[in-house]
């Protein structure tokens, strides 16, 4: 499955603030989606966070320190690092429940995909609202398969641990690029370009947000039914 | 105009970061390796300590060990600092498995700021570390050591030394930093033909003889097969390229200015200094510096219980190769490789160059310094210094370590046909303790195909893998002949193995034979309609029933 990546054009912003996009794609049994948005969310985010700033008088500032943990995961033969904040995770852990949530009531399909974008806020003069500029945006695509017995499901873990494993050299890769970064901001700006929410750490601002793929339109329970009566019209 | 020579500020910040990165890049590979699980603590106000602005615990005999392979130098071109990461099992085979390589290359940014962006970056390539090193195959072996193995680390100075690694090896980058004085990269070069054993069911046709040659060849000087092609010299030209590190404990308070950006405010406040230790300049010297390093470098053990492991003094260290350095004195290989001849007499000369080809230069035993790094440091066990000796151990040792070979299970021969003139397998553990000598070798003699393929085909001692048709997890191997676990077939004329073939094929369930089926198959559709009926009568059931399921 190809990691692509690409610039989106400018935007509204004034000189041209390219948002870069990168997507990835897993296929996972359902009780892995979570553990698997997880890690990439998270790896995403160790990347993306810094020490909380304190500023002092003349313009300078320090920065506080990032802890970080493993993670293993249950359902996965796959363990990860992310950053040592308990506010984080659960933020990241309530979006990514509520997207499982979504995939599992939506039908038999499985399919969706959960969106990380980091963005800047770009204060407007009355009456106009703050502009939300985005600068990075990583999609993830996400399959749910169904599978039959214990034995392949021993082989999913295994093979979905793998493919994490490549997701997160990809990630690593991008970041590795040194492309564009919001500017350090002042003191008045950095809750522009920082979420200074957290009382531990400080990630780029970022929103979370995730759409379901349902071609078939129809319930769960429409669909079996009409599956029993076919395969049994003898 | 941008002031193209770096300052003797910005220089000596830059070589303190690539200093302190240095060390921290081996204290996040060897914490990696650790077979833990690692946690530290964010805080909001820095504590002066952390430097890059991460919290990473600094194991102290790791950063001793890191300091004295750097000895007072930083990496530059051609001379990289290297974190070899390698598997030793508990009959005393090891095994490299990963290099991590720290390097820098001539490539300069000579408009990047030191303080600032060079700083950050080096922090957000830290982070990649993190993450990459639990990403490589070695990470999930390194979970699992303590019984069977453990994972041990080296660290080197000067030529990357790949050829361990055996054929078709994998690298991994971690990231560049581009800075004034060069190109700083991380990346990990790992072995993969032993990866598939841990993590996945043992397949039936592994190259097991591969693994075996691969790691057994000749290995070539260390000059011949370098990570980057040309061997750079830095001395005369640039001057005193390699000044001194002050070795003082730093604190690292940073501080940045935000405003505005062309005037970068950096603080560092050094908590005290310690007085500097003789400076290494000469780049001459290197290679007789190189080889001294050969002699210091420890292979130290991670949460290692002394107990588990071998016999004897001579178990520790390089086992196998160093056998190979009894040649010339004792005329019989004690253990060898696979193949007979696979390790060549050890030179009387050492071998040329900066790089330490550790098992070879370890023979004249001189100052081999072996040390334990637990994670709680608490103590020093087993440390092993063989200088006194002279040789390694006694070749008395290494005989009894032989005869004292445990017999487990899949072993069916009696103690005493282990002899000398037996070619031990290395990693046995991982291949079939069938193939050990010669005729029983599957590639001389191939076996009879078993009778049955059966789902326990592989080890009775299964540890939780699913009923696929091969081995597990510790225990993988492949099965030529089936060999029940804990079973002797010179005890009882009917052992567990014999049972098991002689009951693998039980006769088919008469409801499943074809006479017996159709019939009841027929009946079962004329009552369908009735059935189907009756269920669409309670539909509003099942649909409750299915609700509460999602």
């Amino acid at each position: 499955v190809p990691f692509s990546s690409r610039c989106c054009g400018p935007s509204s912003a004034g000189p041209a603030m390219n948002c870069r996009a990168e997507v990835l794609e897993v296929s996972v049994e359902g009780r892995q989606v979570e553990e698997a948005m997880l890690a990439v969310l998270h790896t995403v985010l160790l990347h993306r966070s810094t020490g909380k700033f304190h500023y002092k008088k003349e313009g300078t500032y320090s920065i506080g320190t990032v802890g970080t943990q493993d993670v293993d995961c249950d359902f996965i033969d796959f363990a990860y690092v992310r950053v040592s904040s308990e506010e984080l995770d659960r933020a990241l852990r309530k979006a990514v429940g509520e997207f499982k949530d979504a995939l599992r009531s939506s039908g038999s399909d499985g399919m969706g995909q959960i969106s990380l974008e980091f963005y800047q806020k770009k204060k407007s003069r009355w009456p106009f609202s703050d502009e939300c500029i985005p600068w990075e945006l990583w999609t993830i695509k996400v399959n749910v398969v169904n599978l039959a017995n214990e034995q392949e499901r021993q082989i999913c873990r295994e093979k979905v641990g793998e493919k994490l494993c490549e997701k997160i050299i990809n990630i690593v890769e991008v970041m590795n690029r040194h492309e564009y970064l919001p500017k350090m901001p002042t003191q008045s700006e950095v809750d522009n370009v920082f979420d200074t929410s957290l009382k531990d750490v400080q990630p780029y601002l970022y929103k979370i947000s995730y759409q379901i793929t349902d071609s078939l339109g129809t319930s769960v329970t429409t669909t079996m039914r009409r599956l029993i009566k076919d395969t049994l019209a003898l | 105009a941008m002031d193209t020579d770096l300052s003797s500020q910005d220089r000596k910040d830059l070589d303190k970061f690539i200093k302190f990165f240095a060390l921290k890049t081996v204290q996040v590979i060897v914490q990696a390796r650790l077979g833990e699980k690692i946690c530290t603590r964010s805080s909001s106000s820095p504590t002066g300590s952390d430097w890059f602005n991460l919290a990473i615990k600094d194991i102290p005999e790791v950063t001793h060990e890191a300091k004295k392979a750097l000895a007072g130098q930083l990496p530059a071109v051609g001379r990289s600092m290297c974190v070899e990461i390698s598997l030793k099992t508990s009959e005393g085979d090891s095994m490299e498995l990963e290099i991590w390589c720290l390097e820098m290359n001539e490539k300069c940014d000579k408009e990047i700021k030191v303080s600032y962006t060079v700083y950050n970056r080096l922090s957000l390539l830290l982070k990649s570390l993190l993450a990459i090193t639990r990403v490589t195959p070695a990470y999930r072996l390194s979970r699992k050591q303590g019984h069977e193995y453990v994972i041990l680390y080296r660290i080197y100075f000067g030529e990357v030394q790949l050829s361990g690694l055996g054929e078709g090896f994998q690298t991994v980058r971690v990231g560049t930093v581009g800075t004034p004085v060069g190109t700083i990269t991380l990346s990990c070069a790992y072995r993969i033909n032993l990866a598939f054993m841990s993590t996945r069911q043992f397949e039936r046709t592994p190259p097991i003889m591969g693994i075996i040659i691969d790691h057994f060849v000749d290995r070539p000087y260390p000059s011949s097969s370098p990570m980057h092609p040309c061997n750079y010299r830095a001395g005369e030209d640039n001057g005193a390229v390699y000044p001194s590190v002050e070795d003082s404990q730093e604190v690292c308070t940073t501080s940045f200015s935000t405003s505005p950006p062309s005037q970068c405010v950096f603080t560092v406040t050094k908590a005290h200094f310690q007085t500097p230790p003789p400076v290494v300049t000469d780049t001459l010297k290197v290679p007789v510096m190189g080889l001294a390093f050969s002699h210091q470098l420890s292979s130290s053990r991670l949460s290692y219980q002394p107990a588990a492991l071998g016999v004897g003094s001579a178990d520790m260290g390089y086992p196998v190769l160093f056998a190979g350095g009894l040649n010339a004195a004792h005329p019989h290989q004690l253990i060898g490789p696979g193949k007979e001849g696979g390790v060549p007499p050890v030179p009387s000369q050492p071998a040329h160059g900066t790089q330490a080809d550790q098992e070879r230069m370890c023979t004249p035993l001189e100052g081999v310094h072996y040390s334990a790094a637990t994670p709680s440091s608490s103590e020093d066990t087993e440390t092993v210094s063989n200088s006194s000796d002279g040789k390694c151990g006694s070749p008395h040792d290494l005989l009894e370590t032989i005869f004292i070979r445990k017999v487990g299970a899949f072993v069916n021969k009696p103690i005493n046909q282990v002899t000398m003139a037996n070619l031990d397998i290395p990693f046995a553990m991982f291949a079939s303790k069938n193939v050990e000598l010669e005729d029983n070798d599957p590639m001389v003699n191939p076996p009879e195909s078993p009778e049955t393929e059966s789902p326990l085909h592989g080890s009775l001692h299964s540890e939780g893998s699913s009923g696929s048709s091969t081995g597990n997890t510790h225990d993988d191997f492949v099965m030529v002949d089936f060999k029940p676990a804990f079973s002797k077939d010179d005890i009882l004329p009917m052992d567990l193995g014999t049972f098991y073939r002689e009951f693998q094929n039980p006769p088919q369930l008469s409801s499943l034979s074809i006479d017996i089926g159709a019939q009841s198959m027929a009946e079962d559709l004329d009552s369908l309609p009735e059935k189907l009926a009756v269920h669409e009568k309670n539909v509003k059931e099942f649909d409750a029933f299915v609700e509460t399921l999602q």
